[in-house]
């Protein structure tokens, strides 16, 4: 592993990241503004009250509702303000904007996949162009782990069976710390990266770059609806989902965001989990209308699979 | 009339607890509540022992960035161990199952607890849960962290998380049989006179604190037998490729868990109340108020269990109600501080090693509070979880918090438990040495997971080296300020100067009775006859004896005449 400085460090480089260390630095702020009054007047009073004599006897003081009441409020009043301050700072990382561009990320003992939007998959790294939101939506192999770039000051947890997302826009050029940051086994602390952020036409020749390398060793790249098509295929999900309706299964057309009615009457927005869960398990949620009889394919396609899978369902306009 | 100053002994027998009887199996068979405690005192210190070698362990380890001391898994291993050990084993039981069943019938001015037996019997069954989890950890460890996060934990480690688990099943029922106790010894054995708000305030947090057990304790039990169930029979409870949900673990292993951390902690907060009093010589400073937040931060630490899992994929607006329910549970902590502070204004106070403990205390749990407010806002603690931030915090609070608390209770009840004074010079330098020491561990974990550096990594990026070497040197200073006490603490027992009756010039009714207390504490039942912490009173008139029970232990040893209380004092 390389070295990231600690000064350099100070300043987050994510346009989120600079509202966490404001909110950072303002309560260190707070704590000092509490802690050191405090302190200051446990030692004054644990000097300047030293017991005299053996027999002293201090004045027996019970207490002072006015000062409960101060010391109550005053803290309860900071605290909802805190609250505020944080959770707003909560909603600018939680809700990604909507030109995001969108990246794969795979976590499985003790590594990291993540999918340009070319189609394109690198091991532990993940390269993203400077100034540009990038939503990365994230699902595990295996067991949890948590996808975490410190520099961004930002995490989520990567669990299997369901899709996470994260987002972040990159403000700086350079190369960061990418770790897995929930404990996942064996080799934990092995299952670390690097995130590079590149000026925007560095990241396009890079792009282009491993594209051509990959063509030329006889692997041209494709997109993952591309490769979702190939699968879509090959897996003879085409047989019973005809685009044009009237197959065994529901046409997939423009299924991607839409809000499904289910055959129990309930509805169901169909996001990535719940295609995903139609792919493995699709008796959980039946479309109404339609027989219950689509194999299960779990075991059967491979996270990556999938990922393309979904990609091919969403080009389905 | 004016006088407190330190009561003659108390003509007393030379029969006590300890020499009542002198078999292995006067001990092992004993319904005692103050053996019971010595008992617990020997078993959590062994397993505190057991625990801090793993510490150990994993600061060699982490002493240089790619360190091969340690394999992967033995690194995990002793992780695992260390937390499981301390929380388990050393932190939840310390307080309460020690000073708690030593003191609390006496300040309560009983016999013992409610149920003896009852009380023996949650010994037996926390020795077989250590025992099991030790066989387990010896025999190959189990490598989950103490957390058993699924479906790493049911599916995917190869190690043994059940017997592990069947422990920490198993020494729950002790803690709920201690809680049981407590809830019911306080409800129906406090001595004639000693009204609920005439309670000193360490009952107080014993109550709170039991109740977080009886309620909370059940629910780990479930939890990690679900995760055996899964485990062995594959039902998909907590597995996601049998349609199971992992998060629904993380909900209710916090349920308890968050909940645990107050179990550790109001006991201390009892301890730092009762040593605040005694060395100012003055009431805790709004006694209702300090009373009534331990079972504010008893109720609302059970609606907070989600902040620990903000980036775990809850949604936005759980993240948000929980954010806002942590940070009204940290208003009690800081009134509680603000009353303690309050106490020594115009106090007379004396610096004894109990009271050191206690001030150390104030100041590392106003750090270990203050930087829960970072983990409480959304927006740090996405940044901060799962860092050494989140150690460092946990540490000042658990270690910072339940350890110093039970150091300056040991420290202070030393003398009532064992008849002897320790050496006070070497009580204050132990005090001094355990708070360098342990600031130096864990302050500079809070820097390190500031810069990003995740928990229970085995190997780390070479900047954060520097950091990682102040915290193995500060271990190493906070070792030895652990091994000072044992020495200078066992060496009382030989050594010690008699403590008399009322060495601190305490009011609580523990202080009534002689040092080491008779079998039943007290000859007399006391008659309590004003608030607590009166200090103007001398020591011997806050209760008065009442008849009888005194001749239980024999004859002899009572003073002639039962007088029935014949004075009046003034009621506040």
């Amino acid at each position: 592993m390389s070295a990231e400085s600690f000064w350099s460090y100070l300043f987050a480089k994510s346009t989120t990241g600079r509202q966490v260390d404001i909110l950072f630095w303002t309560l260190i702020l707070v704590t000092l503004a509490f802690s050191i009054p405090i302190v200051g007047t446990l030692t004054y009073f644990v000097f300047k009250y030293r017991r005299k004599s053996p027999d002293e006897v201090p004045p027996q003081i019970h207490g002072s509702n006015l000062l409960e009441i101060t010391w109550t409020g005053i803290p309860l009043i900071m605290a909802l303000g805190f609250f505020f301050f944080s959770a707003t700072t909560y909603l600018h990382m939680v809700v990604p904007p909507a030109n995001a561009m969108d990246i794969w990320v795979i976590g499985k003992q003790w590594m990291w996949k993540t999918q340009q939007p070319d189609g394109q998959w690198e091991i532990n790294e993940l390269h993203v162009p400077v100034n540009t939101p990038v939503r990365l939506t994230m699902t595990s192999q295996d067991v949890i782990h948590a996808f975490y770039i410190p520099a961004f000051r930002t995490q989520w947890d990567v669990l299997p069976g369901r899709y996470s997302t994260m987002w972040f826009q990159a403000t700086e050029v350079g190369t960061y710390h990418l770790y897995c940051s929930v404990y996942c086994g064996t080799e934990h602390s092995e299952m670390v990266g690097w995130v590079t952020v590149m000026d925007p036409g560095d990241y396009e020749k890079w792009l282009a770059g491993k594209a051509a390398t990959a063509s030329a060793a006889g692997q041209p790249v494709q997109t993952p609806a591309q490769q979702g098509e190939a699968l879509f295929q090959s897996n003879g999900c085409a047989t019973c989902h005809v685009q044009a309706g009237g197959g065994i299964g529901p046409s997939l057309k423009g299924v991607a965001g839409s809000q499904v009615q289910l055959e129990d009457g309930s509805t169901v927005t169909a996001d990535d989990t719940y295609l995903r869960e139609s792919i493995l398990q699709p008796a959980a949620k039946v479309v109404k209308g339609y027989p219950n009889v689509m194999p299960s394919f779990q075991g059967r396609v491979t996270e990556e699979q999938i990922i393309a899978l979904l990609a091919y369902i969403k080009s389905l306009k | 009339m004016a006088s407190v100053a330190l009561p003659a002994p108390r003509k007393t027998t030379s029969r006590n607890y300890l020499n009542a009887a002198t078999t292995v199996k006067s001990w092992l068979l004993t319904t005692d509540h103050k053996r019971i405690a010595i008992l617990y005192l020997i078993s959590i210190s062994v397993m505190f022992v057991l625990g801090g070698a793993a510490a150990g362990l994993i600061r060699l380890q982490l002493l240089t960035p790619n360190n091969t001391l340690l394999t992967y898994d033995a690194y995990n291993k002793s992780f695992t161990m260390h937390g499981v050990i301390m929380v388990f084993f050393f932190l939840i039981p310390s307080i309460p199952a020690v000073l708690g069943n030593f003191i609390l019938p006496m300040q309560l001015g009983a016999k013992d607890l409610a149920f003896p037996r009852l009380n023996l019997l949650s010994w037996y069954v926390y020795m077989v849960g250590a025992i099991f989890t030790l066989v387990a950890l010896l025999w190959g460890g189990v490598d989950t962290g103490w957390t058993f996060y699924t479906p790493y934990s049911t599916q995917y480690s190869a190690t043994a998380v059940i017997p592990v688990g069947l422990g920490v099943f198993i020494v729950g029922f002790s803690s709920i049989l201690t809680g049981l106790n407590f809830i019911a010894t306080i409800h129906t054995m406090r001595a004639p006179g000693l009204t609920w708000f005439r309670l000193p305030l360490f009952i107080w947090a014993l109550y709170a604190t039991s109740l977080v057990i009886m309620l909370g304790t059940p629910v780990i039990s479930i939890t990690v037998l679900m995760v055996a169930i899964d485990r062995i029979l594959h039902v998909g409870i907590f597995d996601p490729a049998l349609g199971g949900d992992p998060l629904l673990f993380q909900h209710l292993f916090w349920f308890y868990s968050h909940p645990a951390v107050y179990i550790m902690i109001l006991p201390t907060m009892g301890v730092i109340s009762e040593i605040f009093a005694t060395f100012s010589r003055k009431p805790v400073f709004g006694y209702p108020f300090v009373a009534m937040s331990s079972l504010a931060i008893a109720i609302l630490g059970f609606l907070v269990w989600a902040h620990h899992m903000f980036v775990a994929g809850i949604s936005a607006q759980s993240a948000l109600i929980f954010s806002f329910l942590t940070y009204l549970v940290a208003i009690p902590s800081a009134v509680k501080t603000f009353n303690w502070t309050a106490t020594l204004y115009k106090g007379s106070i004396s610096l004894d090693t109990p009271m050191i403990y206690a001030l150390s205390f104030i100041g590392i749990f106003l750090i270990g509070g203050f930087t829960g407010l970072f983990l409480a806002s959304l927006g740090t603690d996405i940044h901060l979880t799962m860092t050494y931030f989140i150690v460092a915090h946990f540490h000042y609070i658990m270690v910072g918090g339940a350890i110093f608390g039970f150091l300056a209770g040991l420290h202070y009840w030393w003398p009532k438990m064992t008849g002897k004074m320790y050496s006070e010079f070497w009580g204050r330098i132990s005090s001094v040495v355990i708070f360098i020491g342990f600031n130096m561990t864990f302050f500079p974990q809070f820097i390190a997971g500031y810069w990003g550096m995740p928990r229970r990594y085995h190997t780390y990026a070479p900047e954060y080296q520097i950091l990682n070497v102040l915290s193995t040197a500060g271990a190493t200073i906070l070792a030895v300020g652990y091994i000072l006490p044992v020495i200078y603490l066992l060496a009382s027992l030989r050594n010690g100067k008699p403590a008399g009756n009322n060495p601190w010039g305490a009011t609580t009714l523990e202080w009534q009775t002689s040092s080491p207390p008779p079998t039943y504490n007290f000859l007399k039942t006391p008659i309590v006859t004003d608030a607590v912490y009166h200090f103007h009173l001398p020591a011997g008139d806050i209760a008065v004896d009442g008849h009888g029970d005194g001749q239980a232990l024999g004859p002899g040893s009572a003073p002639a005449t039962p007088a029935l209380p014949a004075k009046t004092t003034d009621e506040r």
